[in-house]
């Protein structure tokens, strides 16, 4: 099931496994190959974007990580044991992602929406409400708790859906799309966010279109094309990488926005 | 005068039995997403049972308790060994199982107990206190809005307040998320039937003595003007279905005592249907999304 780890672009320091070790990961849908032969770490503390076009295989990453795919060849290892397959072993793990779609519950407010997780790892409901609005505080998010979550405008239903993925103290948190829909202000208090968690010790893999959010906050990049990684390295190196500028038409990665072939999703 | 104040009491005790299976109506819906047509023969079972632990003990309350266990349990089964298995895509499936249930359930009544009428004694007086010459509530009638009243508030605290009802509520409304977040949807629905069917059954053993006595299809009518109650009330709206149980049951008692019992059931369909024309999602429905 492993592979060898010299094609495994490793950020690995001492002797601690890393906190995510995806390797030789394989996932196929039918006859279409999802994702081929992809590795790559993140360790404690970093930050690592996944970025490509769209149909890269970017969100096949996120759903072999949390066990949502059958993967058809190698490994995905969490704190050096292999990645547990239902989402309660992952929450155990100190796994935790957001939702492409936030998937809020739009009824429930929003220090609910946040105590939902808690609930699955058995903390006791007074410790839960402490953590939640710990949270909550620190998202500015402490005078919306009691509104429910359906009713806030975008900018803070993406917060309150951060801040649900933030609530359990993860080891590892996936973020899809972070940035996605939001103006330059609240880009840069997710920046702010993202790397105040990481100082943390937390492991962050964020899978993200907006090229100026991912080359200021990613410690490293890791290039997807149809379903290769095609390049992996700090921010620079990548966006000095030919094989990039091929994969997105020439286009340099430098000019900012959104990149190459890709749309909204 | 004296007549429309016995009415009104008359029809708040019968309102509260009638909000009681309303809101075990709305606590199924929300676990299954579909209105359980065998609620009145699942709720008629526990109570048979109460009858004859009663007979056996003496005691009115381990027959109300047993009610609660045996309705508990008797939803935990039917959900996880018959309706589980029946194709969730549409609800056409699991509403013929149930209409299938009903008669097993209503037969094997009959065939064990007798299709008759069993008179069942209420724990308490069914005379009414007079105030001023005027009758009003019985101590029966009493027992049953406090009965009621508690059942409510103890349920609005467990979905409100504890940690089981966030999980409950959170996988009513959007089971795919919960499940991505580690609630365990499949227990939330089992724990909601259980809840339901004890709900119902404790509605249909405090109904029982006002009415004919028991057999197999006792809590029928119950079960219509319950649901008409819920379906005003909205469906997934708890304080929904306690208003619209309410209104029903004063309706229908003000109805009865001013021209016939025959009537009540034509002014409470007239009610829906009002409601439904004007309020296509009842009075309290949640306006918000579902989402997946």
């Amino acid at each position: 099931m492993t592979t060898t780890t010299s094609e495994t672009a490793s950020s690995n320091t001492a002797d601690s496994p890393p906190r995510l070790e995806v390797s030789g990961l394989t996932v196929t849908f039918g006859g279409l190959t999802a994702l081929d032969d992809v590795s790559f770490t993140v360790a404690d503390g970093e930050i690592v974007a996944l970025i490509g076009p769209n149909g890269a295989g970017k969100t096949t990453v996120f759903n072999a990580v949390c066990g949502l795919v059958r993967t058809r060849r190698g490994e995905v290892r969490v704190g050096g044991v292999p990645a547990p397959s239902s989402t309660t072993g992952l929450l155990g793990a100190g796994v935790s992602r957001t939702l492409q779609g936030l998937g809020l519950f739009e009824h429930l407010t929003v220090l609910e929406n946040v105590l939902v997780p808690l609930t699955s790892v058995g903390a006791s409901t007074s410790t839960s409400v402490d953590t939640a609005q710990e949270v909550l505080g620190a998202l500015g998010l402490s005078a919306l708790a009691a509104v429910p979550a359906g009713t806030l405008p975008y900018p803070e239903r993406k917060r309150v859906a951060l801040a649900r993925a933030l609530v359990t103290r993860p080891r590892l948190l996936l973020l899809d799309e972070p940035a996605g829909g939001l103006g330059a202000t609240d880009i840069d208090q997710l920046a702010q966010t993202v790397r105040t968690v990481s100082d943390g010790g937390c492991a962050v893999l964020l899978v993200e279109h907006h090229v100026d959010f991912v080359m200021d906050v990613a410690d490293r990049v890791v290039v997807l094309d149809f379903g290769h990684v095609i390049a992996c390295g700090t921010p620079d190196e990548v966006r000095r990488d030919p094989a990039v500028e091929e994969a997105y038409l020439g286009v340099p990665v430098s000019a900012g926005g959104a990149l190459g072939r890709e749309e909204r999703s | 005068m004296e007549r429309l104040v016995f009415l009104l009491s008359t029809g708040l005790a019968r309102g509260a039995v009638l909000a009681l299976f309303a809101l075990s109506l709305v606590i199924v819906y929300r676990a299954a997403r579909a209105v359980n047509f065998a609620q009145a023969a699942m709720a008629i079972v526990p109570v048979y049972v109460a009858f004859a632990v009663t007979a056996a003990s003496g005691s009115y309350w381990f027959g109300l308790a047993s009610a609660l266990v045996v309705g508990a349990l008797l939803g935990a089964v039917v959900e996880r060994w018959l309706l589980r298995l029946v194709p969730q895509d549409n609800p056409l499936p699991g509403i013929i199982v149930a209409i299938g249930l009903v008669m097993v359930l209503q037969a094997g009544l009959a065939i064990a107990f007798g299709p008759d009428h069993r008179p069942v004694h209420a724990p308490f007086s069914q005379r009414p206190f007079e105030i001023a010459g005027v009758g009003v509530l019985s101590p029966y009638d009493l027992f049953v809005l406090v009965v009621a009243a508690v059942v409510m508030g103890a349920l609005a605290i467990l979905f409100n307040r504890t940690t089981i009802g966030l999980q409950l509520r959170a996988a009513a409304f959007a089971p795919e998320t919960s499940r991505l977040l580690g609630v365990r949807v499949p227990r939330m629905v089992t724990l909601g039937w259980m809840l339901s069917i004890a709900t119902a059954a404790l509605a249909a053993l405090l109904l029982v003595p006002t009415g004919l006595g028991l057999d197999p299809h006792a809590a029928d009518v119950l079960f219509v003007n319950a649901f008409a109650a819920a379906v005003i009330g909205g469906l997934d709206s708890p304080v929904g279905a306690l208003v619209a149980g309410l209104v029903v049951g004063v309706l229908a008692s003000l109805v009865t005592g001013y021209a016939s019992a025959a009537t009540a059931p034509l002014a409470v369909l007239a009610l829906l249907t009002v409601v439904l024309l004007v309020r296509p999602h009842g009075l309290f429905a949640a306006r918000e999304a579902r989402t997946a």
